[in-house]
């Protein structure tokens, strides 16, 4: 049987079982792109490369799937590769297509010819350059393969031109060995360091699990629950690990970090044992590295080897797929009580309370994120911008289930909301998927909003307009003596913008509209975009500040809500 | 503090790129190279890399984690505390007039190098050992004129009848240490 290059690969794809793919045609994936149609493959076509690598990013978040995005040679590839690094940094299993010239033209720097594997060699778990039409299946296997299995990543496979359009000989074997002798990830974890685990947790009295997304990742949340549960054991999560653990369970004290809550970071700084289960020891998570966790051994739990000791010292290393490390683990853990050390913490929790987003009269932020979370009853999925957005979002909302929040972590991407969202709802069609964005971030990738329509993709769209690049706005009034350079923002009526791409939307400058636009949204066939007009200068408390470690915790003040809050009457609360 | 030479030997696929995968990931993550050898091994399609790591011991341990991950690396290892055979070649050539050649010729003798070829007023030798060695012999002839120096990197293998390094896991010496501590 003749079959083409574009149709090797297409036929790989589905084996593989993809069933969407975002990507934007051009010369060199031409022939692809003709054979496209006759495959069981959605396409959807993005507006910018870079909110098809998002959108994959998205879909792969919300689904656990490894998400599939496809450019062509040149500014196509260079456009990817933020949405690559992106999920190269937060463990995310993408495949990423990209066109080349054809192969005579290889290294002659012919037109829109860029050494996208080059480029890529960092940002990649691995890539591939096809110079032979009839490797392609046995590399597309290796690239999900990869991607998706041990710590996931982005693999990207970069084919000429002609290898796209070569008619081979071919028929596509049935099975497909993987043939990689130097990928090998360990799984299950060494019993005696389990058993060691399991001694370390029966011996502490202040035991406290820290979960990363490497338990979303395994799918271990359930194993993660048996586990606090049984223990007793209080459990914090990094942003990335939201969700892996339910937030209004009664052992659940939210997130850590710079923008942690106050009482989480004050418990990752009292426990005398600490768990660390799928996360790798980030500077936002950890804070001044030496002061961090002063009083604890170290548990810590990672597929990753290198991750062991990279940045904390450990006591108890596992290497392993973190579901079946716990699933042993839990085996040898016995029924314990700490009342007193979970007392301890509640009364952090009762001195040190989040904000209180129904304080005051303006527009806050969180109040618009506490809405959010009411109306959805929970059940949403999330997608953030960057910035101060991200963190409201992260902190007000309520995320019971796993991959409901869907945030870019490591590389802390911008304009990363809207795609993301894009490709989670496309992965979840039956969940309701919000976009918390920033109005600085949703300006990165807003050409989205026509992809949106045109693939009809009800994405929900909550902008928290505050008129600044904010995060960077309050690190200028805190660090900066608030000179506001090249933060104030001009934005154009987003409602209008939304109108323009004939979505709904709706602009709210008051508090009592808020619910009201919400039911509205939800209520609506299709997007919806909201503008909700926040206060400008409301900043993202708790905060530790840069440098600093995470007993030393900056608290949001109390009373002064409008205007510029006089930053030398910060509570610096030294716990 | 106690930063010390480590000798990594990594089994690799000859796949392209893969040098400067390595190579790209000593640059990105900030490690010290001081050398880096590669050749053809005893396996079809397959190199061997003897890399010299300056660093201690955590350092080093993290450049090893991190090789490991690179897909097309089939294994690291590092053997300095192995009982290892490591040797580096270099050639240099130093100005002799014909009037000098006899010194330098009695010089070489002693190192058991070789004169590899002669010129009007220079002699290049070809010395083979560990870099003490070839360190003494540069100390003892810069005093003639070194005109160029061109040197291997260091390359090496465990000795005795382990197999194929860094594959064969551990070296009796390893495993025994292992057992003892």
């Amino acid at each position: 049987m003749k079959m083409s290059g574009g149709q090797i690969l297409c036929e790989g794809l589905v084996r593989e079982g993809v069933d969407v793919i975002f990507g934007f045609p051009g010369g060199a994936v031409l022939p692809l792109y003709d054979v496209l149609p006759e495959f069981p493959l959605r396409h959807i076509l993005v507006r910018h490369e870079q909110g098809a690598a998002h959108a994959a990013d998205g879909y792969a978040r919300a689904t656990g799937r490894v998400g599939v995005c496809l450019a062509t040679s040149g500014p196509g590839a260079t456009n990817l590769v933020t949405g690559i690094a992106n999920a190269y940094l937060d463990s995310v299993p993408m495949v990423a297509i990209t066109g080349q010239v054809a192969r005579p033209f290889i290294g002659k720097d012919a037109f829109q010819e860029i050494d996208i594997t080059g480029i890529t060699l960092p940002i990649t778990k691995h890539n591939y350059l096809v110079l032979e039409t009839s490797s392609i299946p046995s590399v597309v296997r290796e690239a999900f393969h990869i991607a998706g299995t041990g710590r996931p990543g982005p693999v990207l496979i970069d084919i000429p031109r002609d290898v796209f359009a070569e008619q081979i000989d071919f028929h596509y074997p049935e099975t497909v060995e993987v043939d990689l002798p130097g990928y090998k990830p360990t799984v299950r974890g060494h019993p005696a360091q389990i058993k060691k685990a399991a001694r370390a947790i029966a011996e502490s009295e202040k035991p406290l699990i820290l979960a990363g997304r490497g338990v979303l990742i395994s799918g271990a949340h359930r194993e993660l629950r048996q586990l606090a549960e049984t223990a007793q054991v209080p459990v914090v999560t990094t942003l990335l690990g939201i969700g892996s653990f339910p937030e209004t369970h009664v052992l659940s004290y939210g997130m850590v970090g710079m923008h942690g809550m106050a009482y989480a970071n004050k418990a990752v700084s009292s426990t005398d044992l600490l768990i660390a289960i799928g996360m790798r020891f980030d500077d936002r998570v950890t804070g001044k590295i030496n002061a961090f966790a002063p009083h604890a051994r170290i548990i810590h739990i990672d597929l990753d080897p290198a991750e062991i000791g990279k940045n904390v010292r450990v006591d108890v290393p596992i290497v392993g797929d973190i579901a079946p490390v716990l699933k042993e683990l839990n085996k040898l853990i016995t029924t314990a009580n700490h009342a007193e050390w979970i007392e301890q913490l509640e009364d952090f929790r009762r001195k040190h309370p989040m904000v209180d987003a129904s304080d005051g009269e303006g527009l806050l932020p969180q109040y618009v994120v506490d809405k959010i979370y009411e109306v959805t009853g929970g059940e949403a999925i999330i997608a953030t911008g960057v910035g101060q957005n991200q963190m409201w979002a992260a902190q007000h909302y309520w995320y019971n289930k796993p991959n409901s929040f869907i945030s870019s972590g490591g590389l802390g991407t911008m304009g990363f909301g809207l795609p993301a969202a894009m490709g989670a709802k496309v992965g979840c069609p039956d969940s309701t998927v919000w976009c918390i964005d920033g109005d600085g971030s949703l300006q990165m990738t807003i050409q989205e909003l026509a992809t949106l329509v045109q693939d009809k993709i009800a994405v929900k769209i909550a902008v928290l307009n505050n008129g600044y690049l904010g995060m960077v706005r309050q690190w200028q009034e805190l660090f900066y003596n608030k000179r506001y350079v090249a933060t104030p923002l001009y934005c154009p009526d987003f409602v209008k913008i939304a109108e323009g791409y004939c979505i709904a939307g709706l602009r709210v400058t008051r508090r009592e509209d808020v619910v009201p636009a919400l039911e509205k949204a939800m209520a609506h066939d299709g997007p919806f975009l909201i503008d909700f007009m926040v206060e400008p200068e409301e900043n993202v408390f708790p905060m530790v500040p840069p440098g600093a470690s995470l007993a030393e915790v900056m608290e949001a003040p109390r009373k002064s809500r409008k205007g510029l809050i006089d930053t030398s009457s910060l509570p610096v609360s030294n716990i | 503090m106690d930063d010390m030479k480590h000798t990594l030997v990594a089994l690799v696929q000859d796949h392209p790129g893969v040098l400067n995968r390595m190579v790209s990931l000593f640059r990105r993550r900030g490690f010290n190279i001081d050398s880096i050898a590669v050749g053809h091994s005893e396996i079809p399609d397959m190199s061997r890399v003897t890399i010299v790591v300056n660093g201690s011991g955590a350092i080093v341990e993290q450049v090893r984690k991190q090789l490991d991950k690179i897909i097309d690396v089939v294994k690291v290892a590092d053997i300095t505390d192995d009982n290892i055979t490591a040797r580096e070649l270099a050639l240099i050539k130093v100005k002799a007039t014909s009037a000098i050649r006899r010194e330098i010729i009695e010089i070489v003798d002693i190192f058991r190098a070789h004169i590899v070829d002669v010129g009007q007023d220079s002699v290049t030798i070809q010395i083979t050992g560990d870099e003490d060695k070839i360190e003494s012999l540069l100390n003892l002839v810069r005093g003639f004129g070194i005109m160029e120096i061109s040197r291997t990197g260091r390359i090496a293998m465990p000795r005795g009848n382990v197999g194929s390094t860094p594959l064969a896991e551990k070296t009796p010496e390893k495993a025994k240490r292992l057992k003892a501590g």
